[in-house]
């Protein structure tokens, strides 16, 4: 008998020193990554860092704004393509195409989610690269970049998207149906705005992915250090940068990719909390409704 | 201009969506079928059972690569699992719903969120450098656990508040204690759940690269102790790519990485079908 | 009957939700043997009244009791009491019938499992018993090893019953369990309930009023949190003492 709770006390005990030590390791990591950054960010100073335009470590020059643009430019470049194929493509699964079609090409999407991104690098190195030489530049560049990343964050869009048309309830759609409304009618102006916050919680996923993917774009575009003025030029983002020199980097240089870790986290934050914003005006809408 | 009668607007948007499939098909068939069609020819049982033998233009296999990708992924999972499945239960069924705990939900979401590349970073400045642990499989182990740990915790967390508050009142009201409904009704319950979570874990893992390669070294030795460093397959395709001219094997080493992904992508679905069945009284 | 033991009495018994009462000083006797019915509107408080015997308002955070229930004398709110024995000896079937996602002998045994009653009597037997008290056994005896959610809602409401009575309770709480059945399952049940108070203490809490004239021996109403009126159930509905009871039961309202 008593066994019983002496197996419920110390299971307690257990379970909560797991608890705690998780916690302290994600804690941990928030607080190391900041204290790392903190020389960099006093030495050269937070305006001089966000707004500096010359990054170069062996003269002392900090300056990450090439690598924002960067960053913004490649996300937004691959969020414009991406959105519309992806949702596009989430109401071609979910609504309109036959079962055939949809059992080739839903797990086919699947499998795009999992692909590690050094598989998608090595195909835009290999294929995109020239063919963007093509036109013109070096190939390796902001282009090139794009292509590779709306490839990348499209299966995302996808899969979200494709699962929130899907868990919108029939009568929705049925009560459309029985006024008149034809097929697309009733998924443009009713389905799809009850799928709102999840197709939009994907779009935001969807840039969190963007904007945190080093590798691919490390093979694919360019890292020059100047801000790109066209598509055809190379770039250089937050993320590849950390990449490139964690490995080398010393003193303060390695304190100043610290500090774009930190950019980095603050994007993250942002996004999410957007992301949670979103998600529960949805909810709400909901439940006005 | 004439407004589109609603049928003509319905064609229009039709032909737009059967638009974007085709793109989407045909970037999806670019991108696995390049590789898979590259790569295949370069496959063969020696490529997969001898070492690398480095130098400019890529010569040996991966067998090294594989064995250290297993390793790797074994003690990674090793150190997760317990931690996240427990962190999990703790959010779920011990947590007091103050504010607290509201602070680290968010937490773990907002770190699940962050690039893995800031994760390197954090690994290579105190695993490898101020903890000593050098370049080595410990080193990346961790540093890996760390990166999926948020992941996991709330992947857990989702599949336990998934099983009904009935089941608990149920066990309760028959006499159990807090653990008894834990380990009894609501792991098993959750269990499919959870498993899917660790197996994507898992498929994350085999991908990852960013915060590999500046923790675990990349030489292609075949490991002999926690402490040495390693190669993963991923890593490995990194520098075929980017050290080496050896294109063809590059695409051979994405082959075998596709197909794992797609082993995994099975076994989840599988899984996910039988939660289902079970829940609904299949099983 | 009146000579029988209280099985169960509550005296003077209120119960807060935070600062909201839920009950207020209900005091009533639960006869040994005899199937006792808790009515009212909704909201009355019956379901936190029943609940409150076997303390499974505990888990709910911010609750508070006051007064005593006396289960065979004992007070279950003293405090050193031990909730699981309690849970033992006082076992609930729930509104919506919820198995475990569990085979059906594993559902049944579950009880006697996680009490340490697995070495005594073999498992075998005591799923059997229990099968056969809550009048499943015949349908389900050669597919023991079936999932408990693959059966119909009436078999696994049934289903468990037999999984609170083998635990051996003495008391079985009953949440308006057959609310969610239709009315074939509803009068199995029912008729069940007749067939097992003969070796238990039923209580069961109820909206429908037909049941509780139909199949009960007591019947308590309770309004806002106030037991209103308790008696004998033929006398209850036929000469209800208080105005409120007559309305209730006529309709004016509920």
């Amino acid at each position: 008998m008593k066994k019983r709770y002496l197996i419920d006390r110390s299971s307690r005990s257990v379970i909560f020193i797991l608890a705690l030590a998780s916690f302290a390791i994600l804690v941990a990591i928030a607080v190391f990554t900041l204290k790392e950054a903190l020389p960099a960010l006093q030495k050269i100073g937070l305006l001089d860092f966000l707004l500096g335009r010359e990054w170069r470590p062996s003269s002392g020059q900090f300056g990450i704004l090439p690598m924002i643009l960067g960053t913004v430019m490649v996300t937004t470049g691959a969020i414009i393509f991406a959105v519309p194929l992806g949702v596009g493509c989430a109401i071609l699964l979910a609504e309109v195409a036959p079962q055939r079609v949809r059992l080739l090409l839903r797990p086919a999407v699947q499998v795009l989610v999992g692909i590690p991104s050094v598989v998608y690098g090595l195909v835009g190195l290999v294929l995109i690269v020239p063919l963007v030489r093509e036109i013109g530049g070096p190939g390796l560049s902001l282009a090139a970049g794009v292509i590779v990343l709306t490839a990348m964050i499209l299966p995302t869009i996808i899969s979200i998207s494709e699962d929130s048309i899907r868990a919108v309830p029939r009568s929705y759609r049925e009560g459309a149906l029985a006024l008149g409304a034809t097929d697309w009618q009733s998924m443009w102006r009713v389905v799809l705005p009850a799928a709102r916050s999840g197709i939009a919680a994907s779009i935001v996923l969807a840039i969190g992915r963007a904007v945190g993917e080093a590798m691919a774009l490390v093979m694919v575009i360019g890292m020059a250090t100047a801000i790109p003025l066209s598509p055809l030029d190379p770039a250089r983002p937050l993320a590849p940068s950390i990449a490139l020199e964690t490995s080398y980097a010393t003193g303060l240089h390695r304190s100043a990719l610290f500090a774009i870790a930190v950019v980095l986290f603050v994007l993250i934050i942002i996004i999410n909390s957007l992301a949670i914003m979103i998600m529960r005006r949805g909810a709400n809408a909901k439940n006005v409704r | 201009m004439p407004r589109m009668s609603a049928n003509s607007t319905q064609k229009l948007a039709l032909a737009c969506i059967w638009g974007t499939g085709v793109v989407t098909f045909l970037i999806l068939l670019v991108i696995i079928g390049y590789v898979l069609v590259q790569g295949v020819s370069d496959i063969s049982w020696s490529f997969l059972t001898t070492a690398p033998r480095g130098g400019l233009s890529g010569e040996g296999g991966i067998s090294t690569v594989i064995v250290c990708t297993l390793y790797l992924l074994g003690l990674t999972m090793a150190i997760v699992v317990p931690l996240g499945v427990g962190a999990a239960i703790y959010l779920s069924e011990y947590a007091p719903d103050n504010r607290l705990t509201h602070l680290i939900r968010y937490g773990t979401e907002v770190l699940a969120g962050v690039p893995s590349i800031v994760f390197g970073l954090f690994g290579f400045a105190l695993f490898v450098t101020a903890l000593h642990l050098r370049f080595s499989i410990l080193s990346g182990a961790l540093t890996l656990a760390c990166l999926l740990l948020p992941t996991l915790i709330r992947a857990s967390e989702e599949a336990l508040r998934a099983v009904p508050r009935s089941h608990r009142e149920a066990a309760l009201a028959l006499g159990a204690t807090k653990w008894q409904t834990v380990w009894r009704v609501l792991l098993p319950a959750a269990l499919p759940g959870i498993a899917t979570g660790v197996i994507l874990c898992i498929g994350r893992g085999v991908g990852e690269t960013a915060c590999l390669f500046v923790t675990m070294g990349g030489t292609s030795a075949l490991p002999t102790s926690l402490f040495s460093g390693g190669r993963t397959l991923s890593m490995h395709l990194l520098h075929l790519v980017l050290d080496t001219n050896a294109f063809e094997k590059a695409l051979a080493t994405g082959v075998v990485l596709i197909i794992t992904i797609v082993a995994i992508n099975a076994m989840t679905n599988w899984l996910s079908q039988r939660f289902r069945a079970r829940m609904t009284g299949g099983a | 009957m009146e000579t029988k033991d209280a099985k169960i009495e509550a005296r003077r018994f209120s119960f807060y939700y935070g600062k909201r009462q839920a009950l207020k000083e209900v005091s009533l006797k639960v006869w040994e043997h005899q199937i006792t019915a808790l009515i009212g509107p909704s909201g009355c408080g019956k379901s936190t009244f029943l609940r409150a015997l076997n303390r499974m308002n505990d888990i709910i955070p911010g609750t508070r009791a006051e007064g005593e229930v006396m289960l065979d004398g004992q007070n279950v709110y003293s405090p050193g009491v031990d909730v699981v024995e309690l849970r033992k000896k006082v076992g609930m079937v729930f509104q919506q019938p919820n198995p475990f996602p569990k085979t059906i002998f594993e559902n049944v045994a579950f009880g006697p499992r996680v009490l340490g009653m697995d070495g005594k009597v073999s498992l075998d037997e005591v799923v059997e018993r229990s099968l056969r008290s809550a009048a499943l056994w015949d349908e389900v005896k050669d597919v023991l090893n079936k999932s408990g959610l693959a059966l119909s809602g009436g078999q696994q409401q049934r289903l468990c019953i037999a999984r609170a009575l083998a635990t051996d309770p003495e008391v079985l709480l009953m949440d308006e369990p057959c609310s969610a059945l239709d009315p074939q399952s509803t009068l199995r049940i029912e008729e069940l309930m007749e067939e097992l108070k003969e070796r238990y203490t039923i209580v069961i809490v109820t909206h429908n009023m037909q049941q509780a004239a139909r199949a009960s021996d007591w019947t308590g109403f309770l309004l806002l949190g106030e037991l209103v009126e308790y008696g004998k159930t033929t006398e209850l509905f036929s000469r209800p003492q208080d105005k409120r009871t007559e309305d209730y039961i006529t309709g004016r309202f509920g």
